[in-house]
């Protein structure tokens, strides 16, 4: 018998939206409250009772990875599935029920690279956002050039034995776990490179939280004196860790780039053509009277409409099994200039009233603008510098030479 | 919306580019250029109408299957990669989508065929000033008698230098900058009063000021309405504006692959130029570019196809975007090619004069961000 996917596509829809409208609370088809964002992990304290109710029966069906396998806890959905799924969230308005580096970045990186054991034993938790992990990657030595890290690891017999420090360690502070990039050779740069996992509450693992310039603290500096780590908590080779390091990176990019630095949505910001209409003001036409800065915010608008089309040109090609060469590092450059150019015609929209620090006196939305606007330079250094990727397209899309 | 071809599409894709390729290299246009010919080349016309591709946006019956303006795209996209001079975009695109859009079904049945076949080419005449204004047209149309009768100037017509038709915008009622009253004609170039001087422009490729001397049309050269003409003349300047974009594309393309061909051959410094950092970034974000443009010509071309909503704002952005990137990596390729690029044996410059041109064409950048603006309200 011949096999309509249309067909099925289309009951499982129906099941879909029964299930999610029978399901979601109410309260999880609002927009999302930057205090309510669900991290997961051991830590995790649920502001909200009903994004515990969802998360939970969002995770007891694999949801919250609806592609991963039946098999450690993800949903087994195929890309149809998924997209019709993601489809049906959006209808009502559900709040994404899970936000994690470990769905977004360890996860897929484990499944590709992992062994059964310990993708049975680490899979699971991240699919149920019962351990929140953070990525030990930057060290102070070793930014840009991430594979001249010298966190030590030491094999004691028995044991690894861990000293270092990492740097930019997302939310170290309150992860559970940390997969790390740690030195077992010595010699060599990148082939002495190792992928290795632990808990966060070893003793010798230290996280301090560092304050930014828009003074939020997302970020630690983490330091690790004598950390004994299980033998069976390596992940592939020892010295095989850069593999998995540069895959997980173009797991991290795409992500950063798919979210195009968007934030966690519900924020309440305007465009900056609305704030531009506030507080410059339009002529008898409606076009703002500021000519200069009416073509710039247009040439954004344009820029990140060009952006999005190309996420959803490059998502088609590669579904539709057209090579697409390293498409990440181009999204995540445009998304990095984007997201700045953005938040730079804010401010500028926004004149004095997005000069507030805190306190009354100003429009809270503002407020938050200010904050993004300075959190927003991050994007071209987080995740792999704008420079860097920009050697990653010359060198491996166009086939640029290095420099003798 | 979809952004991947029809196997159908694909094909003529195919022929596209290995025509351009092999019987219009850019060597093809140095030739026309030297001889004088001014972009007029009856050859090509006729090898192209042999290749159908006069016809892909024209059914062979009333509402049967064509290629859609995704298909012609691909050969626009072909011929800018190699500056082809053709009657494509003025005949096959803008007057077959007039005549679409606006014709009487009598008028639909005299030309669509004889367009479809190559016998008969077009050329629009609209512009009166040296930039994008279709509002702006002053040129008269009175009624008398049997018809109308036109009297204007236009400048720097494509083709007109070549075309057998006239596509003239004039004026039935109100002023220029009125958007009512505008009327589209038929004319054909030879009728009494219309003269044509031919002129020699940048890019080899030739055009015309067309004036218009108390030339006598009947009723039936009026395509749709008296003074509604802007109803039909904005689509199709939309579409105009998406197939300049996609011929820009080509263009970019190809300007690119040859600065990238540079950059892995010219040595300096016992090294290759293109393992210098400064023009490696240079070339990646050209790369970006082109790829996030290929995105909005890809939108645009099937929103046209798919009848959505979005089609003028798409339009914009799609020709905006090219502009820019046709304006930046034409002269990156100059830039890049150092001394060499400034002379006129290589192809550098070819591309830079092109660009400029296209640019120009059925609105600036500039144009098409104030014409964003003004479709979102601000």
């Amino acid at each position: 018998m011949a096999y309509d996917e249309s067909v099925d596509l289309e009951q499982f829809r129906a099941e879909t939206r029964e299930w999610l409208e029978k399901n979601c609370p109410p309260s999880m088809r609002t927009p999302m409250k930057d205090d309510e964002v669900v991290w997961g992990g051991k830590r995790e304290k649920f502001k909200n009772p009903d994004s515990k109710v969802w998360l939970e029966r969002m995770a007891e069906k694999g949801w919250t990875a609806p592609q991963w396998p039946k098999k450690y806890g993800g949903g087994g959905l195929t890309p149809a599935q998924a997209r019709v799924m993601q489809q049906e969230m959006s209808r009502i308005k559900a709040r994404q029920p899970l936000f994690s580096f470990g769905l977004w970045m360890f996860g897929p990186a484990l499944l590709e690279f992992g062994n059964e054991e310990q993708k049975m034993r680490f899979i699971p938790d991240i699919v149920h956002g019962r351990t929140r992990w953070c990525q030990g990657y930057s060290e102070p030595g070793a930014g840009s050039d991430l594979a001249d890290l010298q966190t030590r690891c030491e094999d004691k017999g028995d044991h690894y034995l861990i000293n270092g420090q990492k740097v930019w360690t997302s939310y170290a502070d309150k992860a559970d776990w940390i997969f790390c990039l740690v030195r077992t050779d010595t010699s060599v740069k990148h082939e002495g490179i190792s992928f290795i996992l632990f808990d966060m509450e070893s003793p010798g693992v230290e996280a301090r939280p560092i304050k930014l310039i828009s003074g939020e603290s997302p970020f630690c500096e983490t330091f690790f004196n004598d950390v004994k780590v299980p033998k069976d908590q390596l992940v592939g080779e020892v010295n095989g860790g850069w593999q998995i390091a540069k895959r997980l990176l173009q797991f991290e990019r795409s992500s950063i780039s798919a979210g195009g630095f968007g934030g966690t949505g519900g924020s309440g910001i305007l465009g900056p053509e609305e704030y531009a209409k506030q507080h410059i003001g339009t002529d008898s036409d409606g076009r703002l009277l500021d000519g200069d800065l009416r073509g710039r915010i247009t040439d954004h608008k344009m820029y990140a409409k060009a952006f999005s089309l190309t996420v959803q040109r490059q998502a088609e090609q590669a579904k539709a099994g057209q090579a697409v060469s390293h498409t990440a590092s181009i999204l995540k450059y445009g998304a990095a200039k984007m997201n700045q150019d953005r938040h730079e015609l804010l401010i500028e929209a926004l004149g004095t009233e997005g000069l507030g620090w805190e306190g009354e006196g100003f429009d809270p939305a503002a407020k938050k603008v200010t904050r993004q606007w300075l959190r927003s330079k991050g994007n071209s250094i987080e995740g792999g510098t704008s420079e860097i990727n920009l050697n990653v397209i010359s060198k491996r899309v166009l086939g640029l030479k290095d420099h003798k | 919306m979809t952004f991947l071809l029809t196997e159908d599409q694909e094909m003529l894709r195919d022929t596209a580019m290995t025509f351009a390729r092999d019987e219009l290299p850019i060597t093809h246009l140095r030739t026309l250029r030297n001889s004088g010919a001014n972009g007029v080349d009856p050859e090509t016309r006729q090898k192209l109408a042999e290749l159908g591709f006069f016809g892909v946006i024209i059914p062979d019956e009333p509402g049967g299957e064509h290629f859609g303006l995704v298909g012609l795209g691909q050969i626009l996209e072909a011929q800018g990669r190699t500056l082809a001079a053709t009657p494509v975009m003025q005949t096959a695109l803008i007057a077959a989508s007039a005549l679409q859009l606006g014709g009487s079904p009598a008028q639909q049945a005299e030309w669509l065929p004889k367009i479809a076949a190559g016998e008969t080419t077009f050329a629009l005449a609209m512009d009166e000033s040296a930039h994008f204004n279709p509002l702006g047209v002053a040129t008269e149309a009175e009624r008398n008698g049997q018809g109308y009768t036109l009297n204007g100037m236009k400048r720097y017509v494509p083709d007109a230098h070549h075309a057998d038709m006239l596509i003239v915008v004039a004026r039935t009622f109100g002023e220029a900058g009125d958007r009512h009253g505008l009327s589209l004609f038929l004319v054909p170039a030879d009728a009494k009063g219309v003269s044509i001087q031919a002129l020699n422009t940048v890019d080899s490729h030739g055009a015309a000021h067309v004036t218009l001397e108390d030339v006598m049309v009947p009723e039936g050269a009026l395509i749709g309405a008296a003074d509604q003409g802007a109803d039909v003349l904005e689509p199709v300047l939309d579409r105009a504006a998406i197939g300049q974009a996609a011929e820009m594309l080509g263009s970019a393309q190809a300007a690119f692959d040859m600065t990238l061909e540079y950059l892995q051959s010219r040595k300096q410094f016992g090294q290759l130029i293109g393992s210098f950092q400064a023009l490696q970034h240079r070339a990646a974000k050209m790369f970006t570019e082109l790829e996030m443009t290929r995105s909005c010509v890809a939108a645009a071309l099937s929103a046209v196809d798919e009848g959505k909503d979005n089609v003028a704002e798409l339009a914009s952005i799609a020709k905006a975007r090219a502009s820019e990137l046709v304006h930046l990596v034409s002269n990156e390729c100059v830039q890049m090619h150092g001394g060499i690029g400034m002379t006129d044996e290589a192809d550098p410059g070819l591309y830079m004069k092109r660009a400029r041109v296209q640019e120009a064409m059925y609105g600036s950048a500039s144009w098409h961000r104030d014409r964003y603006a003004r479709l979102n309200g601000y």
